[in-house]
Order: structure tokens, then sequence, then C-alpha cells
């Protein structure tokens, strides 16, 4: 299997196998219209099994989102075919306008034009709960 | 600027405070009664709730000040379809201090976020309700002088019922806080909610046994079992008689017991025990009314 190199763009390595595609959705890049590869299962040595998304360039990406799906994983920014910076992401404090609330009885559900807004309840379960009815994200 | 949305957001000095003050609007009603002079209160009551909409309108009365606002949807801007943030913003410029009750979770905190003026949450659905624990807080206060090492039976619906989920939070900040927690299996406290009594390094037991729960308690909060909550009219009709409260049931606890209940009851407390001097529910409204003149106060920073 064999993935043309990127010359300026984006890796986002060290995702946890299997989260990939959540990740993709999440950050919208099904309505890029550049090349975006997401390779899926891929041997790590570090993690046995990973996935990886290559962006063949320059996009901004939300950091927020990468780190609520997986604070595992990397990004790297590739420069004329080198990389030129790497780093790390964690897991955000709040999450706006990434995932929404499911509570029927939420305000949310009626008064759509509210932010969806998230917070970070319980750090080591990696919990969310909905800022105006506290209910737990998924 | 500060609103009370969530009990979780005072702290127990503060609580402390709201309760000495409220002590001393008790014993000097005269030395209050002109303090909200000029002050308005919204009642913005998104759905009915005649009861507590008439101890916050009676609350701000006995402080001096003026009652505005609305009951129901239909007789509001909201049926018209105006957001609760513009409604929190239109408000602000009318009133002086906001008591919000709304049937969808949150809308208080967006009114607070939009308001310019204090939002006190009188209900947000089944979800918040803090001037109902504040009411608790003083009642307890009253009849046992202290919160440290109290037994506190929590009996009927803790599963769904948030003004129980409130009160154990409240709880739980004070030494030596011993929870009995009486339902049917189906009517649980959530686990989330005893993990909460866990780390605060306080003890719990759950029981199914009314009966047997009584003796130990200093505290009794009955809440009404609601038939919706059930499967099926079976289990409903199996449970319902083990968790009404009695004269017979009675003969089992302590001399100084106290009995409290959110009200409205619907059958969980028989009217014979009303005349006992255990019960404390209806004083438990009156105070109520006294803890929310004491959080006005706090929230439009009158000393
Ligand atoms: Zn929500």
């Amino acid at each position: 299997m064999k993935i043309e190199e990127i010359k300026n763009g984006i890796v986002i390595d060290h995702i946890t196998a299997g989260k990939g595609e959540e990740l993709y959705t999440l950050l919208g890049l099904d309505k890029l219209e550049i090349p975006v590869a997401i390779m899926k299962n891929m041997n790590s040595a570090k993690m046995g099994k990973k996935d990886i998304i290559k962006i063949d360039g320059v996009v901004e990406l939300s950091t927020d989102i990468i780190g609520y799906i997986d604070p595992c994983a990397t990004v790297n920014i590739i420069k004329e075919g080198k990389t030129a910076s790497k780093y790390g992401v964690s897991l955000p404090r709040e999450l706006k306008n990434v995932i929404s609330c499911k509570n029927p009885r939420c305000i949310t559900s009626c008064e759509q034009e509210l932010d969806q807004i998230f917070k970070l309840t319980d750090e080591e379960n990696r919990e969310y709960r909905c800022l105006y009815c506290e209910t737990k994200a998924k | 600027m500060r609103s009370l949305i969530d009990i979780k957001e005072l702290s127990v000095e503060e609580i402390d405070s709201l309760i000495e003050t409220a002590l001393d609007i008790i014993d000097n009603p005269q030395k209050y009664s002109e303090k909200c002079k000029g002050k308005k209160l919204a009642t913005l009551f998104f759905e009915p709730s005649t009861r507590t909409r008439l101890s916050f309108e009676a609350a701000m009365y006995e402080l001096g000040g003026n009652v505005l606002g609305f009951s129901e949807a239909q007789s509001s801007s909201s049926a018209k379809g105006e957001s609760v943030a513009d409604t929190a913003k239109m408000i602000s410029c009318y009133a002086d201090i906001i008591a919000m009750r709304h049937p969808k979770e949150g809308a208080p905190l967006v009114a607070s976020m939009n308001a310019t003026i204090p939002v006190v949450n009188a209900g947000d659905g089944g979800h918040n309700h803090p001037t109902q624990t504040l009411a608790d807080l003083l009642t307890i206060k009253r009849k046992k002088g202290k919160f440290d090492g109290l037994t506190v039976g929590l009996c009927g619906d803790l599963k769904f019922g948030r003004t129980v989920h409130s009160l154990i939070n409240a709880l739980n900040r004070y030494n030596g806080i011993k929870f009995v927690l009486i339902s049917p299996d189906e009517l649980k406290v959530p686990s989330y909610v005893k993990n909460e009594i866990t780390k605060a390094g306080k003890e719990y037991v759950e029981t199914k046994d009314l009966v047997e729960a009584l003796p130990s308690l200093d505290i009794l909060y009955m809440t009404r079992v609601q038939k919706e909550r059930f499967f099926n009219e079976e289990d409903y009709l199996r449970l319902k008689d083990s968790y009404i409260l009695d004269p017979a049931k009675l003969t089992y606890a302590k001399k100084d017991l106290s009995i409290m209940h959110p009200l409205p009851r619907v059958n969980e407390i028989s009217v014979k025990v009303d005349s006992d001097p255990r019960a404390h529910y209806f004083e438990q409204a009156l105070n109520g009314k006294y803890m929310r003149m004491a959080l006005i106060l706090m929230l439009l920073g009158i000393k």
C-alpha cells in the first residue's frame, strides 16, 4: 500500500486505531476539495496499530476537535516535503459547536441559535457535559 | 453582578451567611421591610408553579420591593418565538432582579448569560431548583441547630428526584453527615450521586425498607413516587404503600425526627401525620420565603 508523499500539508499521526474516520468527519475533511487520505490499521512500533490522516494542502484544523477525539494524536506540518513542525494535542477544557446535546429537555433543543458548549467535567474518564443541562456527551 | 443557577455555586460560607440573614429576618422582620424599596423583581414563569412564584413575590413584597412578571408561556412573548436571551435582555431594562422558571433545562443559565441583572433559577425542568435546597437547609438548621453529624433519610423517588440530588450535594460538604437512601430498586439514587457522597468522604446505606430505616434517622425527607416512573401498574401498586408515611410507621421514629417534603405531596405522607409535631413540611415552605429574601438581598448587594 502506497500513498504519495505530500509536499505541503498536514499529517495527523498516532491516531488510536478505529478513530480515524470519526476524526475525519468531525474535522469536516469530507468537505475539502483537496486530496485527503485516511489510512487505517497501520503498523506502529509504539501503538501496535494506528490510523493516519494525510491532507495534501494547507488547511486550518481545530486542535480542540483532534484533542477531543484522541489526545494521543500528533500533528505534523509538512513543508516542501519535510516535517517543518510537530505538536501534540490535549483534551480541551471546552468544546464549542463541535458536538451537540442529545437531551430533548435541553434548552438547546428548542433554541437552535445557541452555541453548543460542552465542558470537560472528568479528565480521567474524558467526560464532557452540556453547559446548559449537564447531560453527558454521547 | 451575580446570579444563582445551581446550588453548587454557593460556598458553605455563603450558605451559612444566607441562613444567618434568614434567621435575622425571622427575628426582626421590620428591620428588612424597606430594604428593597424602589427595587423590582421580575418573575418570569414560562411554566406555571404558583407555589414557587408566590414565595418569590411574597419575599420581594416583605422586603418593600415591587413585583412584575408573567406566568405560563401563553401569556408571554415566548409564545411568539422570542428567545430566552432576548427576553432576558429586555427584562433587564425594567427590573432589578429576575426569578425564572422554565420547562427546558439550562434556560435560566442562558438568561443569566444575557441579562445585565441577577437571575435566580426558580426551577428548570427537572434539572436545578437551588432555592428549594436553600429552604431545605434552613429547615434543617432551625430544627436541628446544626448540620454536622446528622443522619438524613431520603425516601421515595431517588432516581429522578433532583431536589434529592441537590440536597445531597449541599449536605456532602458538612462533617459527619450520613445518608440513608430508602427507595424501591427501580428508583435508586444514580451511581454518579453515590460517587459524590463517597468522594466527599461521607457514608450512605441503601435500603428498600422505610420502617427498618426509621429508628436511626434525624431527618426524613420524603418525595413522591410517581406512577409514570414504573414500567407496569402492578409494580407501582405493589410498591406505593411501602413508601407512605403514616402514624403507625412513625411509632418507630425518634422523638425529635424532622419530617420534610418539598411539596406538593399526593399521598406519600398521610394527612394524619400533619398534626404530629415532627411534621415540618409546611414550615419548610415558609422557610423558602425567608431564604429567598436573604438571597435577593445578597444578589442585589444590599446589607
Ligand atoms: Zn444540554
